[in-house]
């Protein structure tokens, strides 16, 4: 925060950085140089990361523990699929409705959870998120606990690339505008931010939607890429997943957020014949990070080109 | 009417085991302020060393019972020397995560040793049998459970009421550091209260496993869920609001699945826990205490 001007050389080169990225990605897409296999791990860990990365807003920086993530991902999965394959919308369509339909879901139920502080919270949202998976097993418009099945394969490398770069954007700016320093006070000391004027319920039910929203298009991209969604993946072990991501990561770490849904991708893609141990392994994660590093591989630190000048011994 | 009176019976010995279950919760709640997720898989592991030794060493009900209370006692003890205590001046969140990461590590656990699939509760341990009463029909299993649990709840109503032990813990979860400066070992005290707590989830296991007639290593974490409820509805960390909460939750369920629609029976027991967190989040029996800086 050194000046105030707008840095347009490092915005371009972020950009180029992107365009790069994206482009040699898709040319090897399209040249078959990476298999199928890899594409399937490819698209997980683009949605891992943007659930990763919009279940930390809620749980890393506003500090509200939310157990429910997998809930407003059916509520996204579920609105996006309808919209393409029974009311026939455009896919882009699709996507904007599934990320305001689960803000929408977030909002209905942040509003009168999020009076609720702690553990009371985790459970609440816990409860809500099982609730919504059960609601969605009992119509029989979406086929009950069977799932919809035959979604077509909508979601390509340019969606899912766009949707983790907006997710970013979006959760990044919002850590480090004015909002976000209300955000994070609110996790330091909810009373403290209170006595100082924020309105600490506006700024938690804000964090709540959009990582709700988000979580959503993270949904609905799923349902374009498997052909199948069916309540039964949307369980509180989703929830638990992703909540392996954030807490390894660091809460209160987008870059760490985004290094263990990569994290963790791999390893579940690696442990897919074994996935008992799979799950033995999120669970001593879960400890074992929670009892030496409880603040998480990163903190709440960030990495950033000034944390790689550090390890070049560069300047700052 | 008698269907009514026939639906309420049936709930009575689900209730009980709720009750079991969330008296464990309760407890651990009451004295270190920590939702024990662990406990339903507690209860998980107390119904399959039940299946063994009915299985494997043949021992009758009872004795299954009993030495499945005693393992989970132990058990809990060590889950909470290994993976608690070193949490316990750490922020809530960061032992609430550590306590899923115990409960899957119970479970997957439990799968990677035994196998996913669920196990037949072995019926030469129990026969079942049904009596005829007043028109109504009444299972000997339900009696059993019934009877059984009543009677842990009186024993544990005397450990706390009447024994030193209880008095401990009664005094460490009112004020951990008056307890302290009275000469009371807290280490020690919440030991006790996890090996009790986990020994009741035990037999509750057991009487799962009688009463559904399978066990699986998923098992615990429904009923864990609502006996969790349970504890909420009644004032979490208030002994007798759980033993009423357990059976309000056990009923509630037995009278949907009975009379609307059985998939909603899940999502009931959750709509009260948000409409009772929404009202009066201290619970049933619970006093406002209000929050200080």
């Amino acid at each position: 925060m050194q000046t105030k001007k707008i840095k347009w050389t490092r915005i371009l080169l972020e950009a180029a950085f992107l365009v790069v990225l994206f482009s040699l990605v898709q040319y090897s897409i399209s040249t078959h140089m990476l298999s199928q296999y890899y594409q399937i791990n490819l698209t997980s860990m683009c949605i891992n990361i943007i659930l990763a990365v919009s279940l930390s807003l809620i749980n890393g920086f506003t500090g509200q523990l939310s157990l429910g993530h997998a809930g407003f991902m059916a509520v996204g999965a579920y609105t996006a699929v309808i919209m393409t394959t029974k009311l026939d919308y455009p896919f882009l369509a699709a996507l904007v409705g599934a990320l305001f339909a689960a803000g929408l879901a977030g909002f209905v139920i942040g509003v009168p959870t999020l009076r609720l502080k702690g553990d009371y919270l985790a459970i609440a949202t816990l409860a809500l998120g099982e609730i919504i998976r059960v609601v969605l097993q009992n119509i029989d418009y979406v086929n009950g606990p069977a799932g919809i099945s035959g979604i077509p394969k909508l979601t390509t490398w340019a969606w899912l690339f766009g949707g983790v770069v907006l997710t970013l954007l979006v959760v990044v700016n919002l850590v480090n505008s004015s909002y976000g320093r209300a955000i994070i006070s609110v996790r330091e000391d909810e009373i403290a931010a209170e006595l100082m004027g924020i309105n600490t319920t506006k700024y938690k039910v804000l964090a709540f939607v959009i990582g709700a929203g988000f979580a959503g298009l993270a949904g609905a991209l799923y349902g374009h890429y498997f052909y199948i969604i069916k309540p039964e993946t949307f369980n509180f072990l989703k929830s638990f997943d992703i909540l392996v991501m954030v807490v390894l990561g660091g809460l209160g770490s987008t870059t760490g957020a985004v290094i263990a849904a990569i994290f963790i991708t791999i390893l579940t893609a690696a442990l897919q014949p074994f996935p008992e141990i799979r799950m033995i392994i999120y669970a001593l994660i879960l400890i074992v990070v929670m009892i030496y590093r409880p603040q998480g591989l990163m903190g709440n630190k960030e990495f950033s080109r000034q944390t790689l000048g550090r390890i070049w011994g560069g300047r700052q | 009417m008698q269907e009514l009176i026939q639906q309420l019976v049936n709930g009575l010995s689900l209730g009980a085991i709720y009750a079991l279950i969330a008296l464990g919760y309760t407890m651990v709640y009451g004295i270190i302020k920590l939702i024990n997720f662990a406990h339903g898989d507690v209860m998980m592991v107390g119904a399959f060393v039940g299946f063994f030794s009915i299985t494997l060493l043949g021992t009758n009900i009872a004795v299954a019972m009993l030495i499945a209370m005693a393992v989970c006692a132990l058990l809990g003890v060590i889950i909470e020397k290994v993976a608690y205590r070193p949490l316990r001046n750490s922020t809530r969140i960061a032992s609430l995560i550590t306590a899923i990461g115990v409960s899957l590590l119970l479970e997957y656990l439990t799968i990677f040793l035994l196998g996913p699939n669920q196990k037949i509760f072995p019926d030469t341990a129990f026969t079942v049998k049904a009596y005829d009463i007043a028109g109504l029909s009444i299972l000997n299993k339900d009696v059993f459970v019934f009877v059984s649990a009543v009677g842990l709840m009186l024993v544990l109503q005397y450990i706390i009421k009447y024994t030193k032990t209880g008095k401990a813990m009664r005094a460490v979860s009112l004020d951990n550091e008056a307890a302290i400066l009275m000469g009371i070992s807290v280490d020690k005290t919440i030991s006790t209260t996890f090996a009790i707590g986990s020994a009741l989830a035990a037999a509750a296991g057991v009487m799962v496993g009688v009463y559904y007639g399978a066990i699986n290593p998923l098992m615990g974490i429904i009923p864990g869920l609502k006996a969790f409820v349970a504890a909420v509805l009644g004032g979490i960390g208030i002994i007798p609001g759980a033993m009423v909460g357990g059976f309000v939750i056990g009923l509630l369920e037995t009278l949907v699945s009975g009379y609307g629609n059985s998939l909603y029976r899940d999502a009931v027991s959750f709509g009260v826990l948000i409409l009772i967190l929404l009202v009066k989040p201290t619970g049933l029996f619970g006093k406002d205490t209000g929050e200080k800086v």
